[in-house]
This record gives C-alpha cells, structure tokens and sequence, in this order.
C-alpha cells in the first residue's frame, strides 16, 4: 500500500482525523489542495444494506436462554441487541440517545422519571408497542424475580402508564442517570402476554432482526426486520452468531473466511494477524478494567498504610505490557475508565515506587509482610500470571505475596467476595453512579473491597440527584481520588476490547466502548462496505 | 442361537442395572461439585436474593434424593424433562446433537475400520519390513500428538493453505447433504489418525500371533500365497480380538471425541455435556451420561455376540 493509500484508508476508517490526515499528507509531498479532495472523498461512505454477517464470538453456551434477566455474556447479549431495543441506548459515540422513548424528562428532585414512548413502533409479529408492553417487560426484573437485573431497578418504587404513550417511574430517591439504567442490556422490551408477564420465549421484539433459529451454544440466524423503524441501521440482510469457544478456531475461521468477524482476539498473535491483507483490526478503550479488591475490614488489609504499600508495589505498566500486550491504559485504582463521561484525569498516575512503599510499610510498624492473593483465570485471561508478576514486584519492599491458585470452577461463588484478596474483572458500567454504587457504595451486594467512607457515600447521594453537570463532575472527581487514594482496590489496568473484521466489514467514525463489539450492538450498526 | 439370545437378555438386564447405578453416581457427583446452577448462570452479577428466588423457581432448594427420584419417575416412563438453565425439552436439546455425533462417528468409522485392517494385514504380511516399520512409525506419531494438535495442523495444510476444506465444520439442518459431508470431513480425519494406530496394531498382532500356529504352518507348507494363508486362514482366526478393538474404538468416536467438537466448532453432544456440567444443568448432563453408558453397554454387548458368533468356542468358557 502506498502511504496515501494508506492514509486514505485509515480516514475512511475514521482512524485518522481530518486534520491528522491533512497534517500527514502534506508530510508525504501532497498540496493542500489535493490533500482535501482526497479527503473529500474518504467521507465515510454511508452505511449500505445487504449481506449476511457471520459473528463467531467466544461467548455463548448451551444453557443460554432469550429471557434477557439471565443474560450473562457477550454472544447472548449481542443475540438480544439484534432482537430488541431499549427505552434509551448508549450509542456509537457513546452518549445517551433516546431509542423506544421518543424523549424523557426528570422532575426537579430526578425522582420521577417519564418517558414519552415512540409512535407507530411494531413488534415483528405485527403488534404494536404500547405502555403495557413496556410496563410488563420493566417489571420482569421486579419483585418476584430471578433476574440479574433486579438490583438496579430496585429503586424503582412505582411505575404506572400515564395516557396511551407516556410510563412514569417514581423512584425512592433522585437519580440523575436514570436513563442510563433502561438502556442496560437486560431491559429489554418486548411484548406483553395477556396476564400481564412478558413474552421472552418467542424471542419477538421491535429489533433489527427476528429469530430465523437459535439453538443455545451454537447459533443464532436472523432475517431483517423489514420494519425497522431506525434508518440506517439493521443493515445485513442475514445475521448468523456462531459460538466459536477456542481462540485457535476463531482466527481460523476468520482468516479462512468461515466468518466475517471475530471477538477477542488473542493478544499474543494479534500482530500476525494484522498482516493478513484481508483483515483489520479494531481496538476501543472502554471501561472494562479489572481489580484487586482487599477487604478493609480484614487484617492486615485494615490498616491504611499496608494498602498503600500494596498499591505502590505493583509495576503496572510491566502488567500491561505482558498481560496485555500493550492493548489498555494504566489504572489509577479507581473504576473510571477515559471512556466515561467524568472521569478524573489529572490525578496524577499512581506509579511503582518501592522506596514509597518502604515508607508506608515503616508507617505500618513493619518490615515484612505476608499476604495471600486468590487467583484465576476465571477472573480475567492471564490473571494467574498477574499475580505471580506482582509477587516479584512487591518482593523488594519486604512484601512477600502468596499467590493462590483457585479453582475456576466457581470462581465467583467461593473465592469473590469470600476471599480477603483476589482478582476480579469488571466489565464497567456506563455511568459513575452506577459503578460506584454496585460495588464501592456502603451496603452494596458487590461491594467487594468493604469500602464504608462517609464522605463518600454522602457525595455518592448527592451526586446522584444532581442535575448540574459541572458540580457533578467535581463531585465524581473527589470520589475517584477518595477510592484512589483511601479505598482499598488496587486496579492496575483498563484493558481494550480487541476483535478482528474482514476488511468488507464497515462501522461508523466510532464505536461505543460501554461493552465489547460497539457496546454488543454491531450486527445492528455495521454494514458491508 | 438359543444360548446367544439368552445371553444378550442378561447382558440388557445388567445393562438396565448399570445405567441406574450410572446415574446415582452422577446425581452424586454433580451435587458434590462446589455452587450449582443459579450461582453459576447468574456468576458475578448474583445477589442473596435472586439466588434464592432462582433457586425456589428450579426447585433448586429441595434435598437432592427428592429432586432425583422425580427426576428418575420421569426418566422410566420415558421423559427426559426439561434443561433447568433454558427450559427446553432435553429431547429435542439432544435429538440434534446426537444425530450429530453420530454422524460424525459414522463417517469416521467408514474411514477409520477398513484403513486399519488394510494397514494392518499389510503390515503382518510384510512385518519388520520397511512398510511395517513406516506405518507403526506414522499411525503410532499420530495418535501421541494430542488431538487439536493433530487438528491445528490438519486446519493449517488442508484449510488455511490449501484451501480444500472449510476450518469449522458447524454443520445445521438447513445444510444440503454434500456440503454436510465436505464440512464433517476434517473433524473425521482428525478422529481418523487418531484411532487408526489402535486398531491397526491389534489386527497386526492378532494375526502375527496365529502364524506360528500348526495349521498356518501346514498352509503355507501346502505352497499357498501368503496373502491367501493370512486372508483366507488366519484371519477368520484372529477376527475376535479384532472386532473387541474396533468396538471400542467406535465407542470413543462416540463419546471420546470433546476436543475435536472443540476445534472445530461442531455441534455434538460433547459439547453440550461440558457445557451442562460447567453450568450444573442435572438434567442434561443425566441425559448425556446416560446416552454415553448406554453406548458403552450396546457397543460392548455387539462385540461379543460378534466375537461368538466368529468363534462359538468363546460361548462356552472353560
């Protein structure tokens, strides 16, 4: 490839800006002239509809169902994203946009939310959406339920139908993100049963595509919807999902065109792959990051200098390096990836410092320590090794770590949240208030480091009902640096979704970092070029 | 006749045993493997509450006798029940994938059987030549490479180089039966190299061990070929241990073949085993044991009425 032809490539890729791409071309002897009538025609080409996408994705087992309460991983979710829409969505770039609500709007105290429901939107089956259906498809995840999505719409107190096309929730207390909260995977709408509980079984929903066959663990086919109602958008004639477990078999299949597409690619050989001329790779920084809560009320890991001795003694940019090739950015032991929308970047990164951690372990009154860290791969791929990393790291400053192989097998049943120390992955959350509140506020089912800090949780409150942006963000700064500074998680990175396409493959100028594959939702907006 | 029909009613009354007992062990063994089916579906996003909720919903909270004695009342009168993760009938769940396996294990069967008796008689015909040693020496690498092993390469030659054949084999209904066959032909090849050396060796030595028997002697002092002598006279002979072997190795093209759905994504009943173990779906994984005991019980009982029926000495130990 010629290096205009490459720039040219990565400006329809939207991998380049404007700028960069004018800034470059002129560097490779082209006239400004020329330079912005190359760039006029690398418009990013509009999306085209046609073609049947073939998704493997590592995800998926054979115990899946479409009840989206239970959905649990990347394959299904992306299966329910092709199926269903949401009241709000997260969308490529990241913000909230409206979806089956046409627009909402808060009372003053952000307690009361109402939703004015998009006209005219059809089920597959022909039905039309109404303010039962929505009702019905929420209160799947209330009550009597054994949905996982029961916690986060627990502060729902009521929730009532106001004219044909308007829902009302009336929360227990002011929530500004509330609308984040309907675009959660598990909130899916879908059809109402005449006794008042939700179709899940037929897999009928308003989405891009119906369900042609499923069978759990192995595919999922779809058609498109000939209805839908958003344009461009649902634009393969066909989907399949295929459930490809091994890595090995997914680049297979990828570069011997089984399929079009592929989710997480393995960091070890994605340089290989990348010479392959008929493949990209695509990377997106989101929040997905992973952890290593202690519990503070737990000895040793109770005293505030032993935890900063600990979070001073870990390499983090060696962990990126070799867990992740590279593929993330540092962690600041808080929880707020780049990819949010408040978070703290000039808290200064916390680094390797083993003369610190020697002054901390003193403060302490000590001059060795002996701690145990739970490990598996279940928590995240390579965190075994990262903790016999981190074992050679702290060893300098008298910090002798053992490291605990656990069983994956009910990884997340015996050893999270049971054991004092251990590794965890997060896959984010696309609001502050909602990841502070799932695992760091007081009394919080996942709170999994036992963090209880008054100012915390009253800022916690208060920022939740705020509706002014900047005393919200100034709120959510001092949490990050109360987590960062006097919390008891070390999060040593932010790891980057990394998957692979054929080059036919076409998304927009970017793509959502909420969860992996544009927030799960690319057989929805990616087209054939 | 009469004993050997007398003989298979036995052997199917131990087998009904055997299957009971199976499935008590596995009721057992999957109760004793730490967290169970609300805990691993709902994994890092369960609370107390909605465990419980889960738990009540599946019958999860009753003693374990309790769930499988209903669990065994349904099974007699024919009644696999339903997957407690999705709800879905675990005969239709099954049906499938078990067509599925068994298609795959046909087709390597067809491959695998005559390629190893041809290479086998060959290699007693002309044993401790340099054809015998070649084929030890290639069957035997064959099967101690690790199976994705074998897999990865036969993916790397014939698919990713050649271009012959596709890498994943994710064979569905809606598939014509030409393009079902081209799909299953690596994953069978793969099965292939890996039972040959097996059966291959045994059919080898199985007849190697009659030549130095009077009667072989007598042959081949007649002047008979020697081809004639090992086809025609030590063959017939050396049939019962052959047929033991070939059996066996059937059933593990059944039962034995997890990694190889693996690698190249196909839909068996392996898969779906690891899947409903991992997940702690009782149902399912009784269901899956039981068809792969049964397997091992029906394979088991065909090679010995074949073995009589080559040798009716065998109907009458001393």
């Amino acid at each position: 490839m010629s290096k205009i032809q490459e720039l040219e490539y990565l400006a329809k890729q939207g991998r380049i800006s404007r700028r960069e791409f004018m800034e470059r071309a002129a560097a490779a002897g082209i006239t400004a002239g020329m330079a912005t009538t190359l760039m006029a025609g690398t418009a990013l080409a509009a999306p085209k509809k046609g073609g049947k996408w073939r998704f493997g994705t590592s995800h998926g087992s054979t115990t899946d169902s479409l009840d989206p309460g239970q959905f649990a991983n990347g394959g299904i979710n992306q299966i329910g994203y092709s199926l269903r829409n949401h009241l709000t969505e997260v969308d490529y770039s990241g913000k909230l946009v409206p979806e089956l609500a046409e627009s909402w709007s808060a009372s003053d105290d952000a307690a009361q939310w109402t939703f004015t429901l998009r006209k005219g939107v059809e089920f597959h089956n022909g039905k039309t959406m109404t303010t039962e259906d929505v009702i019905a498809s929420i209160n799947h995840h209330r009550g009597e339920t054994k949905s996982a999505a029961k916690p986060i719409l627990a502060a729902v107190k009521e929730l009532k139908a106001d004219g044909p096309d308007k829902v009302v929730f009336t929360l227990e207390g002011g929530n500004a993100d509330f609308p984040f909260i309907v675009s959660d995977y598990h909130v899916a709408i879908m059809p109402a049963k005449s006794d008042g509980t939700v179709d899940w079984q037929s897999g009928v929903g308003t989405g891009p595509y119906t369900v042609e066959s499923f069978e759990p663990g192995v595919r999922y086919k779809g058609k498109r919807n000939p209805n839908y109602w958003k344009s461009g958008y649902g634009n393969f004639d066909e989907v399949e999902i295929i459930t490809i477990a091994d890595v090995a078999a997914r680049t297979n299949a990828l570069t011997t065109g089984e399929i079009d597409t592929m989710d997480r690619v393995d960091l070890k050989t994605v340089h290989l792959l990348k010479r392959r001329k008929n493949i990209k790779i695509e990377e997106v920084t989101g929040t997905l990051h992973y952890t290593m809560p202690m519990h503070m009320d737990v000895a040793p890991f109770d005293n505030h200098d032993v935890r900063m001795a600990l979070k001073l003694s870990l390499n983090r940019e060696a962990l990126l390096k070799t867990i992740l090739r590279g593929h993330g950015v540092l962690g600041n032991d808080h929880p707020i990836s780049p990819a949010n929308r408040y978070h703290a970047g000039d808290l200064p990164q916390r680094t390797y410092d083993i003369d610190k951690a020697k002054f901390h372990m003193k403060k302490a009154g000590l001059s060795n320590l002996k701690v145990k860290l739970s490990a598996a791969d279940a928590a995240f791929a390579g965190a075994v090794d990262a903790a016999v990393l981190y074992k050679e790291h702290a060893a300098p400053a008298g910090i002798d770590i053992e490291v605990v192989r656990e069983p994956n097998d009910g990884y997340w049943s015996n050893v999270w949240l049971k054991k004092p120390w251990c590794m965890v992955y997060w896959g984010g959350r696309p609001t502050e208030d909602w990841m502070f509140s799932q695992a760091y506020a007081k009394g919080a089912d996942w709170n999994e480091s036992h963090l209880d800090h008054d100012k915390f949780n009253k800022l916690l409150i208060q920022a939740r009902a705020e509706l002014d942006e900047n005393k919200r963000r100034e709120m959510y700064v001092e949490m990050q640096s109360i987590v960062r500074d006097e919390g008891g998680t070390v999060i040593p990175a932010f790891a980057n979704y990394v998957f692979a396409s054929a080059k036919n493959v076409m998304h927009r100028d970017s793509m959502a970092g909420n969860w992996d594959m544009d927030g799960t939702k690319a057989s929805e907006r990616w087209w054939f070029g | 006749m009469h004993d050997i029909l007398k003989m298979i009613a036995r052997r199917l009354g131990f087998g009904l045993g055997t299957l009971l007992a199976v499935s008590i062990i596995i009721a057992g063994a999957v109760e004793l493997l730490p967290g169970d089916l609300a805990q691993e579906i709902l994994g890092q996003s369960a609370t107390e509450e909605n465990l419980a909720q889960f738990r009540k919903e599946l019958g999860l909270d009753k003693p374990v006798y309790e769930r499988y004695l209903t669990w065994l009342g349904g099974m007699v009168q024919g009644d696999f029940g339903k997957s407690l993760a999705n709800q879905r009938e675990i005969s239709e769940l099954m049906g499938v994938r078990l067509k599925n396996t068994l298609y795959l294990a046909a087709i390597a069967a067809v491959i695998s059987v005559p390629l190893s008796l041809f290479l086998g008689i060959l290699a007693a015909l002309y044993r401790n030549g340099i054809y015998d040693r070649t084929v030890n020496v290639t069957t035997l690498s064959s099967i101690s490479f690790p199976e994705f092993f074998v897999a990865y390469i036969l993916i790397f030659v014939l698919s990713v180089h050649l271009d012959l054949l596709p890498s994943i084999s994710n064979i569905s209904e809606d598939l014509d039966a030409g393009e079902r066959l081209r799909r299953a032909v690596l994953p069978a090849l793969t099965l292939t190299l890996v039972v040959v050396a097996h059966m291959m060796r045994m059919t080898r030595a199985a007849i190697i061990n009659l030549l130095a028997s009077p009667y072989i002697e007598m042959a081949r002092l007649k002047g008979l070929k020697p081809g004639r002598i090992i086809t025609k006279h030590a063959l017939p002979n050396a049939l019962a241990p052959i047929i033991n072997v070939v059996v066996l190795n059937l059933a593990y093209l059944i039962v034995g073949v997890v990694v190889v759905e693996v690698v190249f994504v196909y839909p068996g009943l392996g898969q779906l085993l690891v899947d409903s173990v991992s997940k702690r779906d009782i149902p399912v994984v009784q269901a899956c044991c039981l068809v792969f005991a049964m397997t091992f019980i029906l394979l088991n009982l065909l090679a010995d009425v074949l073995s009589i029926l080559s040798n009716p000495r065998l109907l009458h130990p001393r």
